[in-house]
């Protein structure tokens, strides 16, 4: 799942930084997967905040009481209303860019530089919802991704932010430990870790993985991030 | 440095990537670090760099590659962010970035008022001399109630209690303010049409109650909530005209930098303008429509609140001293 463009990013290392852009398909597959989830919130919050309104009367039932009241439209519409309408904003400033939508989709938000965006950034993004969500189902938004060149809407335009795919991190072993002897090596290691002494166990570890034993010494990290290194390089041999 | 070296090189570094993958991580999930774990993310930052530097020499799309690219652009993301504390973040925009931005604005607010009063007063001026016209700025049941001698909020907490309607005047207000700011994309001719409508609303309703002896009941039921809910929607109006000649008049390379730029200088007044909006909604809600609150009362509440808004924009209220230095 790639996308056609990417962003590259200087960085103070002198090593570009480079993201892959989301295109429209990508950016509507997050969306429904939040539109979703906001819609499932929203409406089990109505129903059972409906039903436990309308117990006292001796009715189980989820309709609006021919009376409603002001606490059926402040305990009942307004949190349901509030859920689905603020679902974006909210998660979005709470989690950084990353909706559950985004991160089920494996997307994240970043500023032109590459950044986390912060609060501001975040704000103006979903302010100018009221915008790309016209005239139904972000319509404008949607346009405005086809027709830019990083595939933004018009609240990424004014935020400075671009949406890109994030890629969790698994645990690699490079090239070189697809060598079946170093693999059985490491599987032996990996069976017999418990029963090593810590420091011979670390020692042997380091020179396995990093094949000649040379360039860092032993290498930084704890004995999860060895064990990871280890089963790595003994699943390496075997693909 | 031969392949095969480099290879080994890489090779060497798995347990590392790993270590700073973990620290990452904990950084993501904000996770308090000591001195010395932030040294060391930056350190990985630097490692990962020359490590994935020498990836793309080796080999152009193999999994450790994209691994160790996707670890860079996570470090790279996070040592780059701004810092996280909210509340400092708005006492810092309430004191200082505010009241700049809005200095910058000024005669952006001069022009969009000034419309605001001209589109009143042409909304009046056509009621006056066609009555009929006023259904163009009121629903029929309006229009009907005034003509009967009553006003439409006579009786408005009988039938809608004051916090939902607190709540949807908020709603309402908040949305029109929204509009009017973002309209701005319109080159600037969205803001002016919807500051102009609203304007012509004011004048038309006022004129139409004026003719059937009201005027001066709306104005007592207005005035309280009035003259921020106003100054609010001129102040995003001119937010958003400032956005619209952003695109007008690019003042940096290209017009989507001169927009983003113009977005960002504007953002405190919007938020400023969505805080005073939740006051005006609990003005509106409970106080504008109680026939019990007297008129000094109300002349006092719509008043003083716009000196708060006065203060709040200038950035008194968050320390910053009149003559523009920093308190404290």
């Amino acid at each position: 799942m790639t996308s056609p463009r990417a962003l590259e990013v200087d960085s103070a290392t002198g090593v570009a930084v480079h993201f892959d852009l989301v295109g429209p398909g990508g950016r509507s597959l997050a969306f429904l997967l939040d539109w979703q989830i906001r819609a499932a919130l929203a409406l089990c919050w109505y129903v059972a905040a409906a039903v436990l309104h309308n117990l006292p009367a001796g009715r189980v039932s989820f309709a609006a009481p021919l009376d409603p009241g002001a606490s059926w439209f402040l305990t009942v519409l307004t949190p349901a209303a509030a859920l689905y309408l603020l679902y974006h904003p909210i998660l979005e400033l709470a989690m950084r860019g990353r909706t559950p939508g985004k991160r089920l989709a494996g997307m994240r938000l970043v500023t032109r530089s590459g950044a986390t965006p912060g609060y501001g950034a975040l704000l103006l993004r979903n302010l100018f919802r009221v915008i790309d969500s016209l005239p139904v189902f972000y319509g404008v938004g949607l346009t405005a991704t086809l027709l830019t060149r990083d595939h933004v809407r018009i609240g990424d335009l004014a935020a400075g932010t671009v949406l890109v795919y994030d890629r969790p991190w698994s645990p690699v072993t490079p090239s070189p430990a697809a060598d079946p002897e170093r693999a059985a090596l490491a599987r032996e290691l990996l069976a017999r870790w418990d029963s090593l002494d810590p420091e011979r166990r670390r020692a042997l570890a380091d020179r396995l993985v990093g094949v000649l034993g040379a360039a860092d010494g032993p290498a930084a990290g704890s004995d999860t991030a060895r064990r990871a290194a280890l089963r790595a390089l003994a699943e390496a041999a075997e693909r | 440095m031969s392949q095969a070296a480099l290879r080994a090189r890489l090779g060497a570094r798995s347990p590392r990537w790993h270590a700073a993958a973990e620290r990452l991580a904990r950084l993501e999930r904000r996770e308090p670090l000591d001195v010395a774990e932030a040294l060391d993310v930056a350190d990985d930052y630097r490692r990962v760099a020359a490590d994935l530097a020498a990836a793309r020499r080796l080999d152009a799309a193999s999994r450790t590659r994209a691994q160790l690219e996707s670890l860079y652009a996570r470090l790279h993301g996070e040592l780059h962010r701004p810092s996280s504390r909210p509340l400092r973040a708005l006492h810092a925009l309430l004191r200082d970035t505010l009241p700049d931005s809005l200095a910058r604005l000024r005669w952006h607010l001069l022009a969009v008022s000034s419309l605001f009063v001209l589109a009143a007063g042409a909304g009046a001026a056509l009621v006056r001399a066609n009555p009929g016209l006023a259904r163009l700025f009121a629903s029929d049941e309006m229009v009907t109630t005034v003509e009967r001698g009553r006003l439409w909020t006579e009786g408005l907490l009988n039938i809608v209690p004051s916090p939902v309607l607190s709540l949807q005047i908020l709603t309402h207000n908040v949305v029109v303010s929204l509009f009017a700011y973002c309209a701005g994309i319109l080159f600037g001719l969205g803001t002016f049409y919807i500051i102009a409508l609203n304007g012509m609303m004011l004048g038309g309703i006022f004129a139409f109650t004026a003719a059937n002896g009201l005027a001066d009941e709306l104005f007592r039921f207005v005035i309280a909530h009035g003259v921020v809910e106003l100054a609010c929607l001129c102040v995003s109006g001119a937010a958003g005209a400032a956005v619209g000649e952003s695109l007008v008049r690019p003042r940096l390379a290209t017009r989507s930098e001169s927009f983003a730029h113009a977005a960002r200088e504007t953002l405190p007044i919007m938020v400023a303008v969505v805080l005073l909006l939740l006051g005006c909604g609990l003005i509106e809600g409970y106080v504008s429509p109680d026939p019990d609150v007297p008129l000094g009362a109300r002349l006092v509440i719509g008043f003083g609140y716009f000196l708060f808004m006065v203060a709040l924009l200038r950035g008194w209220v968050a320390g910053r001293s009149r003559g523009g230095r920093l308190d404290g």
